[in-house]
């Protein structure tokens, strides 16, 4: 490599005879960049350790609380009652409301941020997307909690009202669904849109050119063009979804029930470990391993839908030019 | 792509269409289509409805009519004058008629009536005597147009309540810390913890955040070790292994739920390293944090939390300074490092700082990993160090929205603005630095 060149064997001064000083060319080790190189590694390596230390202290915690005589994983992954107090821990009625809410949430989200995403990238002038984008993200960036008192305070009077004070408790799936299904539509809008921007125009002409209507390009060359994308858009949504905590915590209610009925009360899994986790908890109690099961399950739930996501993105999406 | 043609042949005969049929088929898509744009445009009216519907939810809760009885009418204390009226012995003097003595001799062992000022014990009398009462709390849309019925209601239950207009966004919210009674309670306690948290998040993820983010860009492909040995080669491939393991991860990272760091900081933070978050191992145990509970915890949790994000946004940062001014620094002869840190950095800096104001905005209103870590939910005192317990203000506006008196929702939807105002200051902020920097900065 070029450490190899040294100056003595410049052909000019072997002509010249004379005797020229040899500078050495060499790379020559520096410490300080060295140095520097490893602490910035380090900073990398941190990103590793969060996971390692995610991953070690939910399965060692977990471990703590199947290894106590009260549960067994049989009974943790069949059981349809989580009552603490009598021993009773099956996490499906907690499982069961997560995807309540979440299928009610993507019911929502899907079909209008993927509205919102083919207007903006299709016809939506330069000005009105120049206003649209910040209020997406305006919507996007407001605190959950904020979502959460939305949905206690408008969403369930306005769904008590429609429906009946008796057929819709005060604290209800069916409300955390709709704003959680609020919460997670710009994240479908954003990363449609970027889906849907990045096909290429030549196709859109090419349409256009054979006598297809603007809806008609728009439906059936751009959006299958632009699908994988999509798709994960509504992945990496539903794992938000399933993740989100404050809206359920304060609007879906606080009592671990197995109903597929979306109007009365059920907790979700993110919605029990903060309630747990909010009083007063002591360390060594089947209480507190019990939330980091709930949050195991949760941790992987999460993790497989970002990874197949990534793995849509990369398997399936067409590439052109 | 599906291979149909766009326009279905004529399904009977199997031909295209012709002649007069053509416009037809032409204007019936026409219309189909306008019909499909009407409706998209109707979602993305939907989406500006619902920002619309929560902004004024929260206003209509933060603003209002209550109607407030006293235990005591003032003018029957003072004899028809305003307590302001009052000289400081002539409120000594009140304070002294109307408390039991017990009272009394709790609030000289805080500090004498006799040398407490005028303001302050205008504070006691209200507390103590007048004790205002809000017995019924109305949305500014009731107050607004349902007035009539609001009054008819309140002079059949509440005879001797009056009802006015109320703000529950004032500079007393603002400035008073936590309280139980909805009219004297405040954010100051939460405010001064969101700003701890703030500065102490900034703190740690930024320069973290940073670091990894240059090795990413600029050494992923740097040898640290010689080649030609095999141990180098060996732990050179170790390296360059890992590093793509940590570019995945973070991506990863990014997608796990806040309430899963606020597990992992409880775990480790609170528990495991009690003793240095707690700050009993450096002395500066206050007494009031006898567990790792604490502000710097917290900052902790939140800068795992944001860490990915922060990454992320300034490796994009970085990317996109030009690689020739790049090569043109080491054509002169400048070492890699003195490379990124004159040249690189300086470019990048506007997008790295943007982003990561952004980021940490995103944390600030971020609730369930703090509730997780252990935030107070009711504490008066401030914050004074990183070892302080805390409160912040999105876990003020979970306890109050939590609680069914229509008052706490009030409050409630007053710290929301709080907090939606603070956001907003951080993000405008972030804007003006970035275009300040740049405009510094002509490349």
């Amino acid at each position: 490599m070029a450490d190899q060149i040294r100056v003595n064997s410049d052909p000019r001064a072997a002509l010249a005879g004379a005797s020229v000083k040899q500078i050495d060319l060499r790379k020559r080790p520096r410490i300080g960049e060295t140095i520097i190189q490893t602490i910035l590694y380090a900073c990398g390596f941190i990103s590793i350790f969060t996971t390692i230390g995610i991953v070690y202290v939910l399965g060692q915690e977990s471990l703590r609380f199947f290894a106590s005589d009260e549960v067994s994983l049989v009974e943790f992954f069949t059981n349809t009652v989580w009552q603490p107090v009598i021993g009773e821990f099956g996490i499906l009625p907690l499982v069961n409301s997560t995807m309540m809410v979440t299928i009610i949430a993507l019911l929502v989200a899907i079909p209008l941020g993927l509205a919102m995403a083919i207007y903006m990238a299709e016809y939506a002038s330069e000005r009105v997307r120049a206003f649209l984008k910040p209020v997406i993200e305006l919507l996007a960036g407001i605190p959950t909690v904020v979502y959460g008192f939305f949905a206690l305070t408008f969403v369930t009077p306005w769904l008590r009202e429609i429906f009946g004070r008796d057929v819709v408790q005060i604290y209800n799936v069916m409300s955390a669904g709709l704003v959680v299904g609020i919460l997670i539509t710009p994240i479908i809008a954003t990363l449609s849109e970027d889906a849907l921007s990045a096909v290429p125009s030549g196709l859109r002409q090419a349409s256009l050119g054979l006598g297809a209507t603007k809806w008609e390009t728009a439906i059936r060359v751009v959006v299958p063009a632009a699908f994988s994308g999509i798709v994960a858009a509504s992945i990496v949504a539903m794992s938000r979804a399933i993740g989100e905590t404050m809206v359920v915590a304060l609007a879906a209610g606080a009592s671990p029930q197995f109903t597929f009925n979306p109007f009365l009360p059920a907790e979700t899994m993110t919605g029990h470990i903060a309630r747990i986790s909010g009083g007063d908890l002591s360390y060594q109690t089947i209480d507190y391993n019990s939330i980091f099961a709930i949050g195991l399950v949760l941790f992987f739930m999460t993790l497989t839908l970002n990874i197949v996501s990534r793995m849509i993105v990369r398997r399936f999406r067409e590439v052109y030019e | 792509m599906s291979a149909e043609p766009l326009t279905p042949l004529s399904a009977s005969t199997g031909r295209l269409p012709q002649g007069e049929e053509v416009k037809q088929n032409v204007a019936s898509r026409q219309q189909r289509g306008k019909l499909w744009q009407a409706s998209l445009l109707f979602s993305v009216f939907v989406g500006l409805l619902v920002l619309l519907l929560l902004a004024w939810n929260i206003v209509n809760d933060a603003f209002g009519g209550i109607a407030v009885q006293e235990a005591v009418e003032v003018e029957a204390l003072t004899g028809g004058r305003e307590l302001e009226e009052l000289a400081q012995p002539e409120l000594v003097a009140i304070l002294e008629e109307n408390l039991r003595s017990r009272v009394l001799g709790n609030l000289n062992r805080e500090q004498p009536l006799a040398e407490r000022d005028a303001e302050n014990l205008i504070e006691v009398i209200l507390f103590e005597i007048i004790k205002p009462e809000v017995v019924a709390t109305f949305s500014l849309y009731d107050y607004l147009f349902n007035r009539a019925e609001i009054e008819a209601q309140l002079a059949q239950d509440f005879p001797r309540a009056e009802l006015e207009f109320k703000s529950w966004l004032r500079w007393d919210f603002i400035v008073n810390p936590m309280s139980s009674n909805p009219i004297f309670a405040g954010v100051r306690t939460a405010l001064l913890g969101t700003l701890w948290l703030l500065v102490l998040t900034i703190l740690i993820s930024f320069p973290l955040g940073l670091g990894a983010a240059i090795y990413l860009e600029e050494y992923q492909s740097d040898k640290i070790f010689d080649e030609r040995k095999p141990v180098g080669r060996f732990f050179n491939r170790v390296i360059e292994r890992s590093t793509s393991i940590i570019s995945t991860n973070i991506y990863n990272l990014s997608g796990v739920p806040s309430i899963i760091y606020g597990m992992l900081g409880l775990a480790i933070f609170v528990r495991a390293l009690e003793a240095f978050t707690s700050g009993s191992f450096f002395g500066a145990n206050e007494g009031t944090t006898a567990n790792g509970r604490t502000i710097i915890s917290a900052a902790l949790t939140m800068s795992l939390l944001v860490l990915p994000v922060v990454i992320i946004s300034s490796q994009e940062a970085i990317k996109a300074v030009p690689s020739t001014l790049r090569q043109a620094s080491l054509g002169l002869g400048a070492t890699k490092w003195q490379t990124i840190w004159k040249i690189v950095l300086p470019n990048a800096l506007p997008g790295i700082l943007t982003g990561t104001i952004l980021a940490i905005s995103r944390a600030i209103g971020e609730t369930a990993p703090l509730i997780v870590v252990g935030a107070s939910t009711f504490i008066v005192t401030d914050p004074t160090s990183i070892f302080s317990k805390f409160t912040v203000l999105p876990i003020q506006i979970y306890n109050w929205t939590s609680r069914p008196q229509d008052e706490f929702r009030a409050i409630a939807a007053a710290a929301i603005i709080t907090l939606l105002i603070l956001l907003l200051s951080l993000n405008a902020t972030a804007i003006l630095l970035r275009n300040y920097l740049r405009s510094r900065r002509v490349s």
